[in-house]
């Protein structure tokens, strides 16, 4: 124990080595870690530039200016077998982007009410919808993609027959159509309308809140609401040249044409996503609300708040704090779980880039792509929750 | 001055009624008015959904196999003629066709290996269960079912003829890369956990990057990395298994969840149990063998057993890269043969029940074990 007092003068326990230290131990292990992880890396590398030239395949992304040469079913914005592999991809994001962005909105709906109806006292209801929950989270995701596709296509009657629950609104094994509303002038106006509308309206919500804060008078907020919209919408209208048409889908030849076409393959990801997404957010929502101490329903009903008012001014923000993180990862899942639609043939950008690399065989470059964007999708999903998880996270002193 | 009563206290009204069949109907059906609304909505949604859901399922349903024995095409053309006619399921199909759900394309006279192999990776997962079995001698005997496994499917030895992997399927396949992908990526995610609470900045980042980066991509993106991109990084001459690709890809991606779980565990264990076990004077690995993973691998097992079952579900992911695994068997029992297109929902049906039974008895597995091992004392 005399000599111990080397390289920084930590205490070693024994002979006082200097990879004793703990500092430059660390050292050393970081060092060849980091070697280790290079000389894998160089190893890796080097063997792809030999198997890329014996493929004659060039390294870059050059190709995403090529023409693409494939046709997708399911477009948000224009595009041809003509335009170049960029625009394909471009289109394949949006895909995924449209369908996870509707999937959650309709599973968060349908996970909270089946979340607060597992909870019910009513037999029936709660296992019913507790059948509903285990079935779905026991039951992988594609399986039950699978299965919705093949009732859809085999199930459905074609086009010909088409189910017609209400004027415009056709059911097939070829989607579902829906009328829409003609973009023409007085589109616009009606669209400006009710944006105006809008706005007021929420400047009004904006407004009664501010007066209940600081006097306690409690202003209608459903019904100016509702009301300004419509205004708003009228408004729209009478100024336009009041042209509005519907544009409803028929059929021609083999299919429908005009109004929304809602591909089977949409339909289906979006069904099985919904479905499967819901029954975790209800199980969340489910905890999160059995979390909320029992002293807090007795306080609100001692305080004489109703049963719906104490759910949704005590109970339900306490349990948010508890539902939104697991919450976050589920809306993370969706998305992650929308590349699901490349077995079923949506054309999600896992899909639209697979395609890419068979064509092209530019692998590194594709599957590169894909994991950026959604790692950015990701990144940028989790920041967004945090700052919401923050604001009703518990203010503590 | 005091108050006397003469006559005896009038007797309060029975309680009501809380017990019994009446009472349960009345605070289970119709204990408010919403409560009963809701019951004559689901008893009506009820009424109109099952009676047709027991007729199709039971009463209609074919079970039989009709047709003149080894005639495969006279069989199916019978059968699924009894079927149409029948108008119900055509459990049949299950009839004819459970060998090839259950087994893929493995060869019909060899079945008896894979079937021997199911037995034992599904008694080893039961017995796994077991708490008496926790003990380190019980990971030699995985090691040894593990073992013979693979020598029972692959073959090539004691006289089993040899069965390439490009022919293994259904069940064995999806509890085989279960099993493998839990093994690998338990230690694997342990050490990541571990790296990502080091106090070494480039051990740490270096974990933090992969676990994040992992977690933020589908796994579909990995397996096409591991069946695209893996063969591209290996030398030339080097060509690796598509089953084996399949099962690295899944097992990268299954150790980055492992860490987040693991290091859940880790981050719930007070800093007083690290100080106590330096003032010890234990080194870094005997503090964490000893003291701190038996801790926090205790806490994690409910969320690690979740983990387990979601690898379960995401390995049916592998059909997309064209490997036979029990969905993808029960895919192609139905699609593949062309009299048998119809009865699609009886083929999901029988892929579902598998993958249902085994996550439904893995997680309730896990609430039970939650319950044995609360010690309670978890503040």
């Amino acid at each position: 124990m005399i000599n111990n007092s080397l390289a920084g003068g930590h205490a070693g326990r024994s002979t006082g080595r200097f990879w004793h230290d703990p500092a430059v131990r660390s050292l050393l292990i970081q060092a060849s870690a980091f070697l280790i992880i290079a000389a894998t890396a160089y190893y890796l590398v080097s063997n792809l530039v030999i198997n890329l030239n014996a493929r004659n395949i060039p390294i870059g992304l050059n190709f995403l200016s090529e023409r693409a040469g494939f046709d997708i079913g399911d477009t948000a914005i224009a595009y041809t077998a003509n335009d170049t592999y960029g625009r394909a991809l471009i289109v394949g994001v949006l895909n995924t982007l449209k369908v996870s962005l509707i999937a959650i909105a309709l599973a968060t709906v349908i996970g909270v009410i089946v979340g607060i109806a597992r909870l019910s006292q009513n037999f029936l209801v709660k296992n019913i919808t507790r059948i509903y929950v285990e079935y779905m989270r026991n039951v992988p995701l594609l399986l039950q993609l699978f299965f919705w596709y093949a009732l859809l296509t085999k199930a459905l009657p074609g086009a010909r027959d088409a189910l017609n629950p209400a004027a415009g609104v056709f059911l097939s094994n070829r989607g579902l159509f829906l009328p829409t509303l003609e973009t023409n002038t007085d589109f616009y106006y009606l669209m400006a309308g009710l944006f105006v509308g809008l706005a007021a309206a929420v400047f009004w919500a904006v407004r009664t809140k501010g007066i209940q804060k600081n006097s306690g008078r409690q202003l209608p907020v459903l019904l100016p609401v509702l009301g300004l919209l419509g205004i708003g919408g009228l408004l729209g209208w009478l100024l336009g040249p009041q042209n509005i048409v519907v544009d409803m889908p028929a059929l021609k030849g083999f299919n429908f044409k005009g109004g929304i076409e809602i591909t089977t393959e949409f339909l289906c990801l979006l069904l099985g996503l919904v479905t499967y997404t819901s029954a975790f957010i209800a199980e969340n929502v489910r905890s999160g609300i059995l979390s909320v101490n029992k002293g807090q329903h007795e306080a609100a009903s001692s305080l004489g708040l109703s049963p719906a008012r104490s759910q949704r001014l005590i109970i339900l923000p306490q349990a948010l704090r508890v539902i939104i993180p697991p919450t976050t990862s589920q809306y993370m899942n969706v998305i992650k779980n929308s590349s699901l639609g490349v077995a079923i043939g949506y054309p999600d950008l896992v899909s639209v880039a697979g395609t890419s690399l068979n064509q092209t065989g530019q692998a590194v470059e594709c599957i590169s792509l894909i994991m950026l964007v959604y790692l950015f999708t990701s990144l940028s999903t989790s920041l967004f929750m945090n700052w919401y998880n923050a604001r009703v996270a518990l203010a503590e002193r | 001055m005091a108050i006397i009563n003469s006559q005896p206290l009038p007797s309060r009204p029975a309680p009501v009624n809380n017990s019994g069949l009446i009472f349960w109907l009345r605070s289970n059906f119709f204990s408010s008015p919403l409560n009963t609304v809701l019951t004559a909505v689901c008893l009506y949604g009820l009424w109109q959904v099952l009676p047709g859901l027991v007729d199709w399922f039971f009463l209609s349903a074919t079970w039989a196999i009709y047709g003149p024995e080894g005639n495969a095409s006279e069989i199916t053309n019978q059968t699924v003629a009894a079927c149409k006619e029948a108008g119900g399921a055509c459990w049949s199909l299950i009839s004819v066709k459970h060998r090839f759900m259950l087994f893929g394309f493995y060869p019909q006279d060899e079945q008896w290996r894979p079937m021997v192999t199911c037995f034992l990776l599904v008694g080893m997962m039961m017995a796994s269960g077991i708490r008496r079995f926790w003990h380190p001698v019980f990971l030699l005997v995985w090691l040894a079912t593990l073992v013979v496994s693979f020598v029972l499917m692959a073959g090539g030895l004691f006289g089993l003829t040899e069965v390439p992997t490009s022919k293994w399927g259904g069940l064995p396949l999806t509890l085989g890369m279960a099993v493998l992908s839990v093994a690998f990526s338990l230690p694997f995610g342990i050490l990541l956990a571990l790296g990502r609470r080091s106090e070494m900045n480039f051990i740490r980042t270096l974990c933090i990057c992969y676990i994040e980066l992992i977690r933020a991509v589908p796994l579909i993106s990995i397996l096409f990395m591991a069946s695209f991109l893996l063969p591209l990084f290996m030398p030339e001459d080097l060509t690796i298994n598509k089953l084996l690709r399949a099962q690295i890809g899944i097992i990268l991606f299954a150790s980055a969840y492992m860490a987040e779980v693991i290091r859940g565990g880790l981050q719930a264990i007070p800093k007083g149990q690290y100080e106590a076990a330096d003032a010890m004077g234990l080194t870094y690995w005997q503090a964490t063998r000893k003291i701190i993973l038996p801790q926090a691998l205790k806490i994690s097992i409910p969320p690690i057993v979740s983990t387990i079952i979601g690898t379960f579900k995401d390995s049916s992911l592998v059909v997309i890269i064209g490997l036979f695994d029990v969905l993808n068997t029960v895919r192609i029992a139905f699609s593949a043969d062309p009299p048998w297109t119809p009865f699609y929902m009886e083929s999901y049906f029988v892929g579902a029940a598998v993958f249902f039974i085994f996550c439904f008895g893995m997680s309730h597995y896990s609430q039970w074990l939650e319950k044995q091992l609360d010690t309670g004392h978890k503040a």
